[in-house]
């Protein structure tokens, strides 16, 4: 029973006694076994890697009317391990010119940036990995390196498509950081803590019924931040061939692409913690840790489904028009909502919570309706200006 | 030797060796990515201070906002971006100098503060350090005009990047 409850500590005891028989220090098989923790789930999280490949694969053809991988075993389920043996037997090219150093070490920290935000992600009330009192601004800083990462690859390749895709692609993850970081404080602001295991310990109701545009501008601008169509400038292939990750071929290729799967589907578990409630549902995380990890990668699965219905229905959105999207729209919307919550938030503080839930909805409800109302406003008068006065349709 | 302490050693060595390569490096763009690498060395040692926000922010402004705009104006600005230019002017024994000078100067106010040799008091397990510098921040016996005269001198510095940009028809 115990186990069902707490895998890691039981585990964690029994190699702790194995170790102590074989006369090592309390110390050192702390810190083995804390490495052996890291080891477990890293290599977890690349088994599953592999299977995103499949997933994503089998679902863009779905989208697209096709029938995706079929040939290699059972629904094509082998043909990912086929596709890692062809990438790590293919022949690792390095460009003449290239950084050599900064060259091979720009896939290693784009993985890396993708890996450490599981570092902070509470799988089951037991499994909090690091309970860290600032994990949401650990999850930007992690951003940064996978910025870093691209535009580390982008000017080490010596290309100038690739130097073009990593600036496009940094500028892009630079500007929608703004948003996403200020949604990420609206949960903040109900939970009363920046860490992400107490934000999933407090939503007894669900955040995206106190904030459903927070919700929506969150996962706008972590498909921005994900380089993911409609947003995926830095690749653009009809354009820039394949952006900053052009030169790269094999593993090292391998490794972008992987990261960048796993980074989706690691927006979509975050996206579910804080919007909705993680590994809670109803209770029943409390029966057993590894029901609750279930239940968080069912919904980490449904936002990593809507990211990838999002960027397999819509089409690429031009540089410019992106960035004023961000700059002129989504980042005013997310300051303004920023400041209604944090005063909805004091003024309803001792309203029951029928009302505080109630006001918060609806206070974000009448936010979206005036930013879209402005919006088509300075659209029409935007249009107008270009076009002279004229109307489309007689009334 | 503890732990903490080994770990403080090496990060503060490899944070010495990457400040040092950014002034020695040759190639302007390696400069920058070793400053970035000295920057994460700080970071680290905030970490180790029990300092988690600082640490945080620090990766989030200096290598996610800072450096990033340095490898930005880097390679925007120069035509050649591996050009090896000389990497000394004719002030450099006035800059020694003002850096011996300055490096003297700490090294003195440190030596002669009482604070260094005395150990620090262990942090209680309950005590979270991020509500007690947000609320140094608003309280008006700490830190709120400080605080509220930076946030107007960057709204003021906001407006004026804005202004001087602003391309008027």
């Amino acid at each position: 029973m115990d186990f069902l409850k707490d895998p890691l500590k039981v585990a964690a005891d029994w190699l702790l006694g194995i170790f102590a028989g074989w006369g090592m220090a309390e110390l050192w098989a702390d810190i083995l076994i804390a490495f052996l923790g890291i080891f477990v789930l890293i290599a977890l999280l690349m088994l599953l890697d592999i299977l995103l490949v499949w997933i994503e694969r089998k679902v863009v053809s779905r989208f697209q009317s096709r029938i995706g991988p079929n040939r290699l075993g059972p629904f094509g389920l082998i043909q990912p391990f086929a596709d890692i043996i062809k990438l790590l037997i293919k022949e690792d090219t390095t460009p003449e010119g290239a950084d050599r150093a900064l060259y091979n070490l720009a896939p290693i920290l784009s993985m890396m940036a993708v890996l450490i935000l599981w570092a902070v992600m509470p799988l089951a009330p037991t499994i909090l990995n690091v309970d860290l009192n600032v994990g949401v601004l650990y999850i930007i800083a992690a951003g940064a390196i996978g910025t870093l990462s691209i535009i580390m690859a982008g000017w080490s390749s010596n290309n100038k498509y690739s130097l073009i895709g990593a600036f496009r692609e940094a500028a892009v993850m630079l500007s929608f950081e703004i948003p996403m970081l200020t949604m990420m404080l609206i949960p903040t602001i109900f939970a009363g803590s920046m860490g992400v295991a107490a934000i999933t310990q407090a939503q007894d109701v669900w955040y995206f019924f106190l904030a459903p545009l927070a919700a929506v501008i969150f996962l706008v601008a972590a498909i921005a931040e994900l380089g993911r169509s409609p947003f995926d400038m830095g690749e653009a292939e009809s354009e820039l061939v394949s952006g900053y990750n052009i030169e790269y071929s094999g593993m090292k290729f391998g490794m972008f692409y992987a990261g960048e799967l796993l980074h989706a589907f690691t927006f979509g578990g975050f996206w579910a913690i804080l919007f909705f409630g993680g590994y809670r549902f109803f209770g029943l995380e409390q029966v057993s840790a590894f029901l609750a990890i279930a239940i968080l990668f069912f919904k980490a699965f449904i936002g990593y489904w809507i990211i990838m219905w999002i960027k397999y229905t819509l089409l690429r959105i031009r540089i410019d028009h992106m960035l004023a999207f961000n700059w002129k729209f989504l980042t005013p919307v997310a300051f303004t909502l920023l400041m209604t919550t944090a005063f909805m938030n004091a003024l309803l503080a001792d309203a029951p919570s029928w009302l505080y839930v109630g006001g918060m909805f609806l206070s974000n409800v009448l936010l979206a309706w005036a930013a879209l109302e402005t919006a088509r406003y300075y659209s029409r008068r935007e249009r107008e200006k270009v076009e002279g006065t004229q109307k489309v349709a007689p009334t | 030797m503890t732990v903490d302490q080994v770990i403080f050693l090496a990060v503060a060595l490899l944070t010495l060796f990457a400040a040092l390569r950014v002034v020695t490096t040759g190639n302007i763009v390696h400069a920058a990515f070793w400053l970035i690498a000295a920057l994460f060395g700080v970071a680290v040692i905030f970490a180790l201070l029990n300092a988690s926000f600082l640490a945080v922010v620090q990766v989030v402004v200096y290598i996610g906002a800072i450096a990033m705009l340095f490898i930005f104006a880097v390679m925007l600005t120069r035509k050649e971006m591996r050009d090896r230019g000389p990497q000394l002017n004719p002030n450099w024994r006035f800059g020694a100098l003002l850096a011996a000078v300055a490096f003297g100067g700490l090294l003195l106010i440190v030596n002669g503060w009482s604070g260094v040799t005395k150990t620090a008091s262990a942090v209680p397990s309950d005590f979270d350090a991020v509500s007690a510098l947000g609320n140094a921040l608003v309280s008006p016996d700490a830190y709120v005009l400080p605080f509220e005269v930076a946030s107007v001198l960057l709204v003021a510095a906001l407006i004026g990047a804005v202004y001087v940009a602003f391309n008027q028809k």
